[in-house]
């Protein structure tokens, strides 16, 4: 029997459940295969084109990558104008990625997603500074404003809206009952980590920001645990899993923790192939162990040591 | 670009330079000079990216057909790890990256400066300055005798050529910018390239503006992919109609740039100031006006 690859999110279908994480995609291909995906995750946008941060906005971690690019991103126009096109000629679903830094303009970029063919789902990202209530703070700093920002986009779209959230926020999962009721259809886990890298030699932070994202596998088992809490709290919840993704096995454990897909970032940086040698050792796993689908793995987690009987397969 | 696996042919020391000569001829045949290379690290290590090296060398014909050249100096965990692979080892090399110098129609007298192991850049580009008919003058620098690269083979390829080095061990002391004018004057240079670090390239591009000399320059920034995907390694550009500028990133608009465009105190992080970050939730994202 040959397992069947394609995932359902509540609706939201993928051929492959290995979609290309927001922002690890250029807006050129490059060697990166689209025909290959799952779907595409988006570079966050904004309304008008964005400039992003100063420079450097990266620094190599142990097993990790610290960036802050400060959503640059050449805006919603030039993106559909541009951009979408060629997704639309791979025929790769699209997830587009929805940021802003006030309540309107998430409502205005998220209006100018609607009715465009390829885009199969919107993702919100609530990293960005929140300027009209924020003293300097992101709007997933409070979950009043990630009911807002989520429930306008919801009300109005069309498309179903997953959010992206961070691990730490206080209650995370409290953070996405929030988003599940003010509309979403489903969470993207996790956002990057925040984390700070010190040159001791030049007295000074590596980033301009200073302050980053931590990505790669150093953040992997903090979205895994991301991903089981809310999974175990929310069954029916569609999660897509992000963090630290490089292998096959990284991608079967996020399926068993609960995911229902995953995405992959700071692994395409390295290796523009990652995401179709993550879904064939899927495909290898899930052939191993006689399991139909990636959707049959999730919640088979075993909890518990296993009994004689069952023995340790 | 092209993803290869690439067989090491010969590693050399040069002074404090590591050299990589690798056969990648679907590569070396498209290579310009300004272009570069990324190649993968091992997996299982703490340290993911792939490292970036402008080429030295590419050969398409002769003895050395398909080969390729890169120079590093050995400072982190990636260089230290390059430093020690052995010939007949492969590596993942994706390349050519990135867009080249281009040439002078009708200007002959070009300026080639070189810092460090921005001097591998410029001594590629010599060669094909040479072969395309064009009188090639010289600046190497670095931080003392070792960190001057191949002086020999700069020699061999330009009409006159002058060193500084920060300690005085090896020609001039001082920098290669403080050696600039006489150079242009002495030269009769209508062209500058230049390569090495922010600081020395801000004071070329200054001189060049002053003389209305055209030029071009190879730019380093932090990078992570390479590729044109993550925009860690943009460079803040003025437009060519002057509206405003744009981060371009240095990996696929550049590494070359014409530096008259480049918005140097931007880039030299100059302004505007930080913004704090708070003590909660995630770091602070500004909209650079402008």
């Amino acid at each position: 029997m040959k397992p069947q690859m394609a995932v359902d999110l509540n609706g939201v279908a993928f051929p492959l459940p290995v979609l290309a994480a927001s922002g690890c995609l250029g807006r050129e291909p490059g060697l990166v295969d689209l025909h290959r995906l799952g779907g595409v995750v988006t570079r966050s946008l904004t309304l008008g084109p964005t400039k992003g941060a100063p420079t450097p906005r990266m620094a190599e971690t142990a097993s990790g990558l610290l960036t802050w690019v400060g959503l640059q991103n050449p805006g919603v126009e030039a993106f559909l104008a541009e951009d979408l096109p060629r997704f639309q000629r791979a025929a790769v679903p699209v997830v587009a990625s929805v940021a802003g830094t006030t309540l309107e303009e998430y409502i205005r970029v998220a209006g100018r997603l609607q009715a465009n063919p390829g885009i199969v789902a919107l993702e919100v990202y609530l990293g960005a500074t929140d300027e009209e209530r924020g003293r300097g703070e992101p709007f997933v700093a409070r979950l009043d404003r990630i009911h807002e920002v989520v429930g306008a986009v919801s009300r109005l779209s069309h498309l179903p809206v997953f959010v992206k959230l961070p691990a730490l926020n206080p209650d995370l999962v409290e953070a996405v009952r929030t988003c599940v009721r003010a509309g979403a259809h489903g969470v993207t886990l996790v956002d990057g980590l925040p984390g700070l890298a010190v040159s001791a030699a030049h007295l000074r932070p590596k980033l301009a920001t200073p302050v980053g994202a931590l990505s790669g596998p150093a953040i992997k088992p903090v979205a895994l645990a991301a991903v089981f809490q809310v999974a175990q709290a929310l069954p029916d919840l569609p999660i897509m899993g992000v963090g630290g993704i490089s292998s096959g096995g990284d991608a079967v454990e996020f399926l068993l923790a609960g995911a229902w897909a995953v995405q992959v970032g700071t692994a395409m940086l390295v290796n523009p192939a990652a995401p179709v040698q993550i879904a064939q050792g899927i495909l290898a796993y899930l052939k191993d162990k006689g399991v139909a689908s990636p959707a049959d793995l999730r919640g088979r987690l075993r909890l518990r040591l296993p009994t004689e009987a069952e023995g340790v397969r | 670009m092209k993803r290869v696996k690439a067989e090491i042919l010969n590693t050399r020391k040069l002074g404090a330079y590591h050299s990589l000569t690798l056969v990648a001829p679907e590569v070396a045949e498209r290579a310009r000079p300004g272009q570069f290379v990324s190649v993968a690290m091992p997996e299982d290590r703490s340290f993911l990216l792939r490292r970036h090296f402008s080429i030295h060398q590419a050969s398409r014909r002769g003895g050395w057909a398909g080969t390729l050249e890169f120079v590093f100096d050995p400072r982190g965990a990636g260089t230290h790890w390059l430093a020690e692979v052995k010939a007949h080892q492969f590596l993942d090399v994706i390349g050519p990256l990135g867009k080249a110098f281009a040439y002078p129609n009708k200007l002959t007298n070009c300026l080639l400066v070189g810092e460090g192991h921005g001097a591998a850049t410029i001594l590629f580009l010599a060669q094909e300055l040479r072969a395309r008919g064009k009188r090639v003058d010289m600046l190497l620098g670095g931080t003392d005798l070792d960190h001057v690269f191949k002086p020999i083979e700069g020699k061999r390829l330009s009409q006159t050529i002058a060193v500084a080095t920060e300690d005085g061990t090896m020609g001039e002391e001082g920098s290669v910018v403080d050696l600039l004018p006489e150079m242009v004057a002495s030269s009769g240079t209508q062209v500058v390239y230049a390569a090495g670090r922010r600081s020395t390239l801000r004071g070329v591009a200054e001189l060049c503006n002053e003389r209305h000399l055209p030029s071009q320059m190879a730019v380093e920034e932090q990078m992570a992919c390479g590729m044109g995907q993550c925009y860690t390694c943009v460079v803040p550009v003025i437009r060519k109609d002057g509206s405003g500028y744009d981060n371009l990133r240095a990996c696929t608009d550049g590494p070359v740039f014409n530096p008259a465009r480049i918005l140097w105190d931007r880039w030299m992080g100059q302004e505007p100031e930080l913004v704090p970050t708070p003590p909660e939730g995630f770091p602070v994202v500004r909209t650079w006006p402008g």
